[in-house]
């Protein structure tokens, strides 16, 4: 897999070409700020890109920007934002062609290396890898009132799984029960939230996230 | 016919302005003689006390005058006095005396009662005879005859053919009124601010205080600040990494012996870095938000308002360019400290935050539709959002009638700076 990354801390950066490339992914470029940034995704057209929000020369959130501005250019470029924190306003942001395709994750989640890895995948064939804590500050900020409330506790850890965006498999192995069970509380959390029902679950972690950010 | 009804509405006022004025003006010679009175009676020790009162009076009085000349100016005029502290009687007019301000006021009593009353009686007696004038056919019949020609003003009056002229004279004298009557009164009441506003002096007396006091609760704001910091790092980040290196340190002790146990310490480890990671965040989110740093007051203030509990408008009017960071700084954590206050005491179920920048303030308003009612004395939340705003001399103001809606209104003066003259403000 072709991966673009862009980091410009040296020592994070070298440390995340060591990881992917010892999991098989073919790092074609390593760019250290924001013009370079949008000048190699734009040019090499990755499989997935890992950009850090903060880049030079402006150190604001220029990765960020050359991200949205590089996916605009290229619909549908698949991208994994990491942050040293993570703002609910830039997930809209990112969320908001409905392209799919994006991850916004906290660097600290790159330790868990088999999540981190699992998420990188999943960008890159066009799903959704969203952070759990902005997951769970959109979850509290919609519960407070509205049709939430009427879920479940185990129908509330489903939905959240399923909008950082996990597979109703990955839920499953996640939550101890079969698909199967997965499947069932879906389907509720759907007729629930008064969604229309869809088999792609890109397509349904889209659903929810828009649900969730409206 | 709008700019006609302004005016009139403006002499109605003037007019009203000039009789209170004239007829108070006996009282300022009453409190004069009062004070007179009180300064021989001082050695005697009664004097204090009658000094004391006939001063609060006099205040009082000026008060009054400076809102009545205030409206004719359409300018504030402000309170002169040096503040007044606590003490016993003697000590407080030992104050008083002092303050070059009571001297004044005293000065101005006088100076009232004659030079003002003869420029607004000459306003009224325009006014008067006018009307007079207009009016004098009417009572011509009862004149008694003994006494023609009667003059009125230049011109002699034999019969009632002559009587009739008299009201065009009237019409003259009421347009010298119409005319002179702003001017007279303009006169008036800067005669009153050349001795009642606060001099230069004393204005720049009374800024530096203020500004002394401002500084000395910025410099501990700061340093309460500093040690807060010092004690999350302490409890929380250092803590953190000593418990990692400790986890480290025995997972390589135990590596080679019970690799089981290695593998849990690692975990351990790890959730560790993530805890401490996590606070570290907390941490520099209470210092500068990163939002803040990247979007500026703008984008930060989006985002509280999306972070918040409650559904929050935000309606933003900015130049292009960026604030100076310190003022985008103190108006984020105000807004993020109101929306608090919001989400905590209002029970409300929307709220809505708009910034505008106009004429070198900035100008932020936070609303809510809950219960109102809110103290706008009391609260730990208004009292540091003051701070916040005292070194900037920023103002506050909260409207919360019982039953709401409550709107925090903050102001603070701030040029916005281009991004171009700027770039320290690291804007792209």
């Amino acid at each position: 897999m072709r991966i673009v990354i862009a980091e410009d801390l040296a020592l994070l950066r070298d440390g995340l070409i060591r990881l992917l490339e010892a999991h098989d992914f073919e790092v074609v470029e390593a760019v250290d700020n924001g013009p370079s940034l949008l000048r190699a995704l734009t040019v090499q057209r990755p499989d997935v890109a890992v950009v850090d929000v903060r880049l030079p020369p402006s150190f604001t959130d220029e990765g960020l920007r050359a991200a949205i501005e590089a996916r605009r250019r290229v619909p549908g470029l698949p991208v994994l934002v990491l942050s040293q924190y993570v703002e609910p306003l830039y997930a809209r942001e990112l969320l908001s062609d409905r392209g799919g395709g994006v991850g916004y994750l906290l660097k600290d989640r790159v330790a868990n290396i088999g999540q981190f890895l699992d998420a990188v995948r999943r960008v890159a064939t066009g799903g959704t890898a969203m952070d759990p804590e902005v997951i769970s500050e959109l979850l509290s900020k919609r519960s407070r009132s509205g049709p939430l409330r009427r879920l479940t506790p185990r129908e509330r850890e489903v939905l959240g799984l399923m909008a950082e965006g996990r597979s109703n498999a990955a839920i499953a192995s996640r939550l101890f029960v079969t698909e199967k069970a997965v499947g069932k509380h879906t389907n509720s959390i759907f007729s629930k939230l008064d969604l229309a029902p869809s088999e792609d679950d890109n397509r349904r972690v889209l659903a929810v996230l828009a649900y969730l950010d409206a | 016919m709008a700019a006609t009804a302004r005016g009139e509405a403006g002499r109605a006022r003037l007019l009203g302005s000039a009789l209170l004025a004239t007829l108070l003006a006996p009282l300022a010679l009453a409190l004069l003689a009062l004070a007179l009175v009180a300064a021989v009676a001082v050695p005697v020790g009664v004097g204090v006390p009658l000094a004391l009162g006939v001063l609060a009076a006099v205040r009082g009085f000026t008060g009054l005058h400076r809102r009545r000349v205030a409206r004719i100016l359409g300018t504030a005029v402000e309170r002169p006095y040096r503040p007044a502290a606590g003490g016993g009687l003697v000590a407080r007019l030992r104050r008083a005396a002092g303050d070059p301000a009571t001297w004044r006021d005293l000065a101005w009593l006088p100076l009232d009662a004659t030079v003002g009353v003869v420029l607004r009686l000459a306003s009224l007696a325009l006014l008067l005879g006018g009307l007079g004038c207009l009016a004098f056919p009417l009572f011509w019949p009862a004149l008694p005859a003994s006494a023609q020609p009667y003059w009125v003003g230049l011109v002699p009056v034999g019969d009632q053919a002559g009587a009739n002229l008299v009201p065009l004279q009237g019409v003259v004298v009421l347009l010298l009124w119409w005319g002179l009557t702003p001017w007279l009164m303009r006169m008036d009441a800067l005669l009153t601010r050349a001795l009642l506003a606060p001099t230069e002096r004393s204005r720049l007396t009374s800024r530096v205080r203020e500004l002394a006091q401002t500084r000395a609760e910025t410099v501990d704001t700061q340093a309460a600040e500093l040690r807060r910091i010092e004690r999350d790092l302490h409890d929380g980040v250092q803590a953190r990494l000593v418990a990692l290196g400790m986890s480290l340190g025995m997972a390589e002790e135990a590596v080679a012996r019970d690799p089981e146990a290695a593998r849990s310490l690692l975990a351990e480890a790890q959730r560790s870095t993530g805890q401490a990671l996590a606070e570290l965040r907390q941490v520099v989110r209470g210092i500068h938000p990163p939002v803040l740093a990247d979007r500026g007051i703008d984008g930060a203030v989006r985002a509280l308002a999306l972070r918040g509990p409650l559904p929050t408008e935000v309606e933003i009017d900015l130049p292009d360019g960026r604030l100076p960071p310190p003022v985008e700084s103190a108006a984020y954590f105000a807004v993020a400290e109101a929306l608090t206050n919001v989400a905590k005491h209002s029970q409300a179920t929307r709220a809505w935050v708009r910034l505008r920048h106009a004429h070198g303030r900035l100008r932020v308003e936070v609303g809510d539709d809950g219960k109102g009612g809110a103290d706008p004395g009391g609260g730990s939340g208004l009292r540091g959002i003051r701070r916040r705003l005292a070194p900037f001399d920023g103002t506050l103001e909260l409207a919360s009638p019982p039953g709401g809606p409550t709107i925090l209104t903050m102001e603070l003066p701030c040029e916005s700076s281009s991004p171009r003259t700027s770039p320290s403000s690291g804007t792209a």
